[in-house]
């Protein structure tokens, strides 16, 4: 029986996000004498995680299937900029700024994906140079354009209701576009036929090519579905704040990386889940925001956060090698 | 007599001025072994991937049911029905059986709008597959194939191919990381698939594996057909030499001949365990 149930945990990619997530609110409590009730129910992580688990998602995504992107950092505030400058300095419609900003966002995925599936080079690489360049083309042209680095904006109700509102003062209303997210996505990996193309992708992409998945094409989708959300999460934001810079957004390269790994994706693609990503999400956020609730330092924040990575990292790597040695030599019950 | 499920007709393959393939010509029928022997570097993995499709013939005809057949592709190899298992199996260690099964071919049921992947029907006809195969350790669908042993997942593998309407199946050295016992589990399956009318070409350099199989034997030197022949037609020993490319073991027993007449009749040290044998 305790064989049985270790095989169904293990099996699980959110196991290790999951005692690491308790472990950190254990701490959090225990030794830093935060209330529980308090912090759990404040809004700063959540709004915090909302934010990064958009961007998150999809470098999850990316990285079951085998690849990385890291141009994110540069398409938050490209997103942001994109947005204030059509809106706010030319003062067109607030829909032609957000339309701008999915579409920049758009066409960076395209060239990262393309390029991705074109040449051999590592999406490591290749998105490293879509992030430098992007970083350049935003400062230069917000210049350019504006002559400043910051830009004002003020986006009409309707638009603030859909991206950029406080639901009772204190939560952003990007927290029900993440969870929207999460849904898709969890339906989308755990539940459709795309879904094993993903993990067949990550696993063997020539494998996978050969029996007939179209691995170029999701490729690229899913590049465009990163980009794009890094995007629209600067646009929230310069929505929601009334203003865009041209800097920020480069911590969320780690961050979004960090909460997938911890989330229980493996770095090599072919394994991780979307339930696990949100809680890896999740971990993060009450590590780096929810330290204020307590009498820890907040320095000590990455310390926990570095420890909490190794620590997930090293069980899901355990987890990951008892799902492989389980066999259940006893028949399972009828429930599977 | 119906035509060969495949037949090769002097097929020539050359990478730029390099000649791999030289004028092969090998018939597969519907329910029979062949054997392909050889040793490194002779041309066996070309040949399999141009039938597998991935290179296609620099000259000669691929012939199937007697029509000439072209891959442009691995799929067109595949959708006619040529199905390839490779010396690991499931390449894909981190999916459960059920999932990897399916890859590129789900089964899905309709809820509402949506087109849900059938975990259930999945799992179930997996496991199906693979037990009428007799591999009846496999019982849960939802285990992933990395915790599967060698021999069952050449077993999962090839119950794959043949669930999917396999008719030629190309095994490429299914039996070289197997130990005894998980290679006879393989050779029973291979003597299934072909119960059940498919043609298999069974790629080895482990002429005992190949002799309790084969029906027919094709031994490949240096790109080239070197000999091809009906069960029976030869002696272990002729085989091995053959794939040894005959000289080498010429050789080596015109030495230990000179060896044993310098030395009053003793082999030497490694060779006289042999004669005891």
């Amino acid at each position: 029986m305790r064989d049985l149930f270790l095989a169904a945990l293990t099996k699980r990619a959110e196991t290790g996000a999951l005692v690491s997530l308790l472990a950190v609110i254990l701490i959090f409590v225990v030794f830093g004498g935060a209330d529980m009730g308090t912090m759990l129910g404040a809004a700063s992580w959540v709004n915090f995680a909302a934010n990064l688990g958009i961007v998150a998602i999809p470098v999850g995504l990316l990285m079951i299937a085998g690849e990385l992107d890291i141009s994110i950092g540069a398409m938050i505030p490209a997103g942001s900029m994109t947005v204030s400058i059509l809106s706010g300095y030319y003062g067109l419609p607030i829909g032609v700024g957000i339309l701008g900003a999915l579409a920049l966002g758009v066409f960076v995925g395209l060239v990262n994906g393309l390029l991705t599936v074109r040449t051999t080079v590592p999406s490591l690489i290749i998105t490293l140079a879509t992030l430098v360049a992007m970083q350049g083309i935003v400062l230069s042209a917000s210049v350019l354009l504006t002559g400043k680095a910051s830009v004002p904006l003020a986006a009409p109700d309707w638009a603030k209701t859909i991206f950029g509102t406080l639901i009772s003062g204190s939560f952003q209303n990007i927290i029900l576009w993440w969870l929207g997210l999460s849904t898709v996505a969890w339906g989308f990996v755990h539940h459709s036929r795309y879904g094993n193309w993903l993990y067949a992708m990550g696993g063997d992409k020539v494998s996978a090519r050969n029996a007939g998945i179209p691995t170029a094409k999701m490729t690229i989708w899913l590049f465009v579905l990163s980009a794009t959300a890094a995007s629209f999460v600067g646009m929230c934001g310069a929505i929601l704040f009334n203003s865009a810079q041209v800097s920020g957004g480069m911590n969320y390269i780690f961050n979004a990386i960090v909460s997938v790994v911890v989330g229980g994706v493996l770095l090599t693609g072919g394994f991780g889940s979307i339930t696990g990503i949100f809680i890896g999400t999740l971990t993060f956020a009450i590590v780096s925001q929810g330290i204020y609730f307590t009498q820890i330092d907040r320095n000590w924040s990455s310390l926990i956060i570095g420890a909490t990575l190794l620590l997930a990292v090293l069980m899901n790597n355990r987890f990951r090698t008892l799902a492989l040695e389980v066999a259940p030599r006893a028949k399972r019950p009828a429930k599977a | 007599m119906t035509a060969p499920v495949l037949e090769l007709r002097r097929v020539n393959k050359s990478f730029g001025p390099i000649d791999v393939l030289h004028d092969i010509t090998l018939t597969v029928n519907a329910g029979e072994v062949l054997c392909l022997l050889g040793d490194n570097g002779a041309g066996k993995s070309t040949l399999i991937r141009t039938l597998a499709g991935v290179h296609k013939p620099s000259s000669g005809e691929m012939l199937m049911d007697g029509e000439p057949v072209s891959f442009a592709k691995p799929k067109d190899a595949a959708d006619r029905g040529i199905a390839t298992v490779h010396q690991f199996g499931g390449t894909f260690p981190l999916m459960t059986i059920g999932r990897s099964f399916f890859v590129g071919c789900e089964p899905t049921r309709r809820i509402g709008p949506f087109k849900i992947f059938d975990r259930k029907t999945a799992n179930e006809t997996a496991v199906r597959a693979v037990q009428e195969f007799g591999i009846t350790r496999i019982t849960d669908g939802d285990r992933l194939i990395g915790g599967l042993s060698g021999g069952e997942r050449q077993s999962l593998a090839i119950a794959r191919a043949v669930h999917f309407g396999a008719r030629v199946l190309i095994l490429d050295e299914p039996t070289a990381a197997l130990g005894v016992k998980q290679a006879s589990h393989v050779l029973r399956i291979v003597l299934e698939a072909k119960k059940r009318g498919i043609a298999v070409i069974f790629i080895t350099h482990q002429v005992t594996h190949a002799m309790a199989v084969g029906d027919q034997f094709a031994v490949l030197i240096r790109g080239a057909v070197a000999a091809n022949f009906r069960r029976g037609d030869k002696t272990r020993e002729e085989i091995t030499d053959l794939m040894a490319g005959g000289e080498a073991l010429a050789d080596l027993d015109q030495a230990m001949e000179g060896y044993m007449e310098t030395h009053g009749g003793h082999p030497p040290q490694p060779a006289a365990q042999a004669t005891v044998a």
